[in-house]
């Protein structure tokens, strides 16, 4: 006879329970939706829920329901049109503290949400989106920490008085010149005793005595992390003042970072925005000297040539009077007597104080911004990856300083009101560590995405239809079986899947249409096993019985080799192909409980607890 | 219902050695394509600039080259892509603008030819990162190969391990010389799917091999040819079932799972269709090449050992 005991069949109508529970929030609609997040110190409460409101029933468009989550507003809408339709005239109506988010909410009953049960996490790929991979140039980030201890050592030497002749960087040392070894040997215990982190080495280059200084690996490795964790922590800055729902920022590698923003329909602006190293610096005009002998060739001592960007030359001290490390706040608006675009900014304490001495004793000269970015170009040259650097310097605004000022200012100049926006917003999210370079990008508009999801889900249903009507066909009762068995499968890798929150790619909707092809894989071997009992003459339970023993080995076997395939997919691949291992490895695992105690239990069922003379097999 | 209806008594064996002509044939042209023409490599691995764009309307081709080349995209590849709605722009790097730009300026000259354009899909891959993919690429293929053998080695035996890697490569060769020879494009998706042709492919082989070793030490007479043959004949409906029901989902996959998806799907049907033909063929005889026995796999119990005792 073949029965299962209570508990095994107690747990095959559990599991099937969870994972119907767990798989249920995908059958609900997504909704597009805005979420409204504060900056700095504004807040989100009643007010600001009434306030949208008021500009949604202004603008004609109706939210299908608001509510406050988390110190977040979330606004639903019935189509993508309007969700679209608002995102401007709200933005407009609360201005500069408040983000708006694009997102899809899901629209589950709270019961659900209350059990931990969420749809499954769309990729970018089905969902739209912008996915760029960052380069950090870790060699500009070790020149610049060697720029930086060279200024330290020039500092430190001057601070103890012990003359040298010459301090610079060379490739990758700092070299410090003296002219007889005595002091050569003083200046390095010094430099010694402050810097641990250097190795230091003494040169002897004919009359010249030379300490050189290179960075040692733990130095070296803790400079190239502290470049990542920055240029992360900027970009983390930046993709936030951006407004996207659920960005996704992570280091991949040694010297990548990944960004990932669902739903960002422009890549061009967030590119921009991600690998600008924009920044501005305040000079004084040089008005002693004539800008035609400038152009000429003869630049005095002390200035430096510039171009507006109309191309009008102009000459600049080379003193900065402030640069963009000392912003601490900007914001976009307007200038109130012109009207123009312009960008209002703070200073930190040391950079108010260099603004205020210099205005004050600069009063009717005029006064320079220079806007400053770094590109980097990278091409094939036969067959070499050639990096061209490229700095563009330009002087956005000259005008008279008509009175003293501080900490706080306005800059104007700049062509439009989103240039000051975005400018204002590199400002406050800070400079990067080291210069980035964007090396790989995916961007998926929604339409694709959309398309992917509706095509991958057909796939799905007729591919899992050809199969079903195959086993009934071939298999009857047992058929049916292996088909129940099938589509509790498919419940159970979508449960997981939502459940573990791993990402659905299209790949990934792939190894799902996949799994259910090779799912079946392990009921055939049964059934042909069963067969083949028959025909030995076996009873029917006992063929049952000896089918399911003897294709258990092989099915572990062949399973486990196909697994160690998904796993080493799963560790190489990237983004989409990690969402087919994963859903090739899930779909492998649950196929066997499936397959093999699921099936059992209904067999059991049917046939364990009478005498059968024949098997529909 | 039954594919068979009887028991039956295919000498699978007799015909390895046409079989065997039949795969170096194969892998022969195969090699020789990959060699002489290689693969028809995707953006993934050979870096570079792609953009779909959809129209409202069907569009002339020509009118989308004459709008790239009046923006300088002279050298720019335009296709069709799915429906005439959709076209597909390859674009060369550019010594003067930023390559992880020229996407953009693509995009803006086509909605200049039509407001309404749609921006579908942009895919950008630095130089540096396709080499980094074709190398790991490499690498994972390597890896999965060097995972089953071990796997197998443990589970059965050496000559099994070895049989199986045969088959596999055999599969991964003529799968990616298919590709070759028509010049379908190879691109992550379809590597991926190569991956997963491994698998499918040792699936169906480690059934084979785990009658046969079930066979050697279960029937008293007969030699190794016999055998193998039985054990063959014992699996082919299951082999031959199973590799239908992934054919339906693949062939549904293929159809209606959209265009990005076709390079996937092809692959792996290509590679089901090889590696049930290997898992019968090229599997089986491999070990008998090497000379398998029933000695080998005897006593039961005693299995690590005889392993061990092999020379």
């Amino acid at each position: 006879m073949n029965r299962y005991p209570l508990w095994k069949n107690l747990l095959v109508v559990v599991v099937f329970l969870l994972g119907g529970l767990y798989a249920l929030p995908n059958i609900f609609d997504q909704d597009p939706s805005m979420e409204v997040s504060a900056q700095r110190d504004a807040v989100i409460d009643q007010t600001t829920l009434n306030r949208v409101d008021g500009v949604l029933q202004q603008s004609g468009i109706t939210a299908k329901g608001m509510s406050l989550e988390e110190g977040k507003l979330l606004v639903r809408f019935t189509s993508t049109e309007d969700q679209l339709k608002a995102l401007d005239p709200i933005a407009a109506a609360l201005g500069q503290n408040y983000t708006q988010a694009l997102a899809l909410s899901p629209d589950i009953p709270d019961w659900l949400v209350g059990l931990g049960a969420e749809p499954m996490y769309l990729g970018l790929d089905l969902r739209g989106g912008v996915h760029v991979l960052i380069d950090v140039d870790m060699e500009a980030a070790l020149t610049q920490a060697l720029e930086r201890y060279s200024g330290d050592i020039r500092t430190l030497l001057r601070g103890e008085k012990v003359r040298y002749v010459r301090i610079g960087r060379e490739g990758e040392a700092v070299i410090v010149k003296f002219n007889n070894a005595a002091k050569r040997d003083q200046a390095r215990e010094i430099i010694y005793e402050e810097f641990r982190s250097l190795i230091l080495e003494e040169v002897d280059e004919g009359e010249d005595f030379l300490v050189k200084a290179t960075l040692s690996p733990t130095e070296t490795q803790s400079v190239k992390k502290f470049a990542l964790q920055q240029n992360i922590t900027t970009l983390r800055n930046r993709v936030n003042a951006l407004g996207v729902s659920e960005p996704l920022i992570q280091q991949q590698g040694d010297r990548r970072i990944v960004v990932q923003l669902p739903g960002v329909q422009d890549p061009a602006k967030v590119k921009n925005i991600l690998k600008a190293t924009a920044t501005l610096e305040y000079r004084l005009a040089d008005t002693e000297h004539s800008v035609e002998d400038a152009v000429n060739g003869r630049i005095p001592p002390g200035s430096r040539l510039y171009h507006e960007r109309n191309g009008q030359p102009v000459l600049l001290k080379k003193q900065v009077i402030v640069t963009g490390d000392q912003i601490v706040d900007a914001s976009s608006g307007f200038d109130q007597r012109s009207g123009q675009p312009a960008v209002f900014v703070s200073l930190d304490g040391i950079g108010a104080k260099r603004m205020r001495r210099m205005t004050n004793e600069n009063v009717g000269r005029p006064m320079a911004v220079v806007f400053i970015e770094n590109r980097t170009i990278t091409h094939k040259v036969n067959g070499e990856t050639v990096k061209k650097k490229i700095k563009v310097e330009e002087v956005i605004s000259i005008a008279n300083i008509l009175e003293p000022f501080g900490a706080r200012f306005q800059t104007t100049g700049l062509d439009s009101s989103e240039e000051a926006h975005d400018l204002a917003l590199l400002l406050r999210a800070g400079a990067l560590a080291a210069p980035i370079e964007i090396v790989e990008e995916r961007t998926i508009g929604p339409s694709l995405g959309q398309d992917s999801i509706d095509q991958g889900f057909r796939s799905v249903m007729i591919g899992l239809a050809l199969v079903m009507v195959f086993m009934a066909v071939y298999y009857r009762v047992f058929g049916l079986v292996a088909n129940m068995a099938l589509a509790m499968n498919l419940v159970l890798v979508v449960a997981l899947l939502s459940l573990l929150q791993a990402t659905l790619t299209l790949p990934g909707i792939a190894g799902i249409v996949l799994t259910v092809g090779m799912a079946v894989d392990a009921n055939v071997l049964i059934f042909e096993r069963i067969r083949e009992e028959i025909r030995n003459g076996s009873t029917p339970q006992a063929s049952i019985q000896a089918g399911y023993e003897k294709a258990f080995s092989t099915i572990i076997d062949a399973n486990i080799t196909t697994l160690i395939a998904a796993v080493v997919l799963f560790s190489f691949g990237t983004g989409p192909i990690k969402g087919f291992a994963i859903t090739l490895a899930l779909g492998i695992l649950t196929s066997m409980f499936t397959a093999i105690i699921g099936t059992r239990a209904v067999i059991n069922l049917i046939y364990g607890r009478k005498r059968v003379k024949e098997l529909a097999v | 219902m039954q594919l068979f209806k009887k028991e039956t008594h295919i000498d699978f064996m007799g015909g390895r050695r046409l079989a065997m002509i039949l795969s170096l044939v194969l892998i022969v042209i195969a090699l020789g394509s990959i060699v002489a023409r290689g693969l028809n490599l995707g953006i993934d691995f050979t870096g570079g600039t792609l953009v779909e764009v959809g129209f409202p309307n069907a569009v002339e081709l020509p009118l989308v080259r004459e709008r790239l080349s009046s923006e300088g995209f002279g050298d720019a590849v335009v296709q069709h892509f799915g429906t005439s709605r959709d076209v597909l722009i390859r674009l060369a790097p550019r010594a003067d603008i930023e390559s992880a730009e020229l996407s953009d300026r693509a995009f803006s000259a086509m909605l200049n030819l039509d407001s309404s354009a749609d921006l579908r899909r942009v895919e950008f891959v630095g130089p540096q990162v396709g080499d980094e993919l074709t190398e790991d690429g490499g690498l994972a293929m390597l890896y999965a190969l060097i995972g089953i053998l071990i796997y197998v080695g443990l589970r059965f035996e050496y000559r099994f391990a070895v049989g199986a890697v045969i088959a596999l490569i055999h599969d991964v060769i003529i799968t990616i010389g298919l590709f070759s020879i028509f010049q379908v494009e190879f691109d992550l998706p379809v590597l991926a799917a190569v991956l997963a042709v491994i698998g499918y492919s040792l699936n169906d082989t480690i059934v084979v091999y785990d009658r046969i070793r079930e066979n050697f030490r279960k029937i008293r007479k007969g030699d190794s040819q016999t055998i193998i043959n039985t054990s063959l004949n014992q699996t082919l409906s299951r082999t031959l079932v199973t590799s239908m029901t992934t054919l339906l989902v693949l062939l549904s996959l293929f159809f209606f799972g959209g265009e990005i998806i076709h390079g996937f799907a092809l692959a792996l049907i290509i590679g089901v269709v090889i590696g049930t033909y290997s898992s019968v063929y090229v599997a089986g005889s491999a070990i008998l090449m090497m000379g398998i026995s029933k000695a080998d796999l005897m006593p039961v119990k005693k299995d690590d050992e005889a392993v061990d005792e092999t020379p």
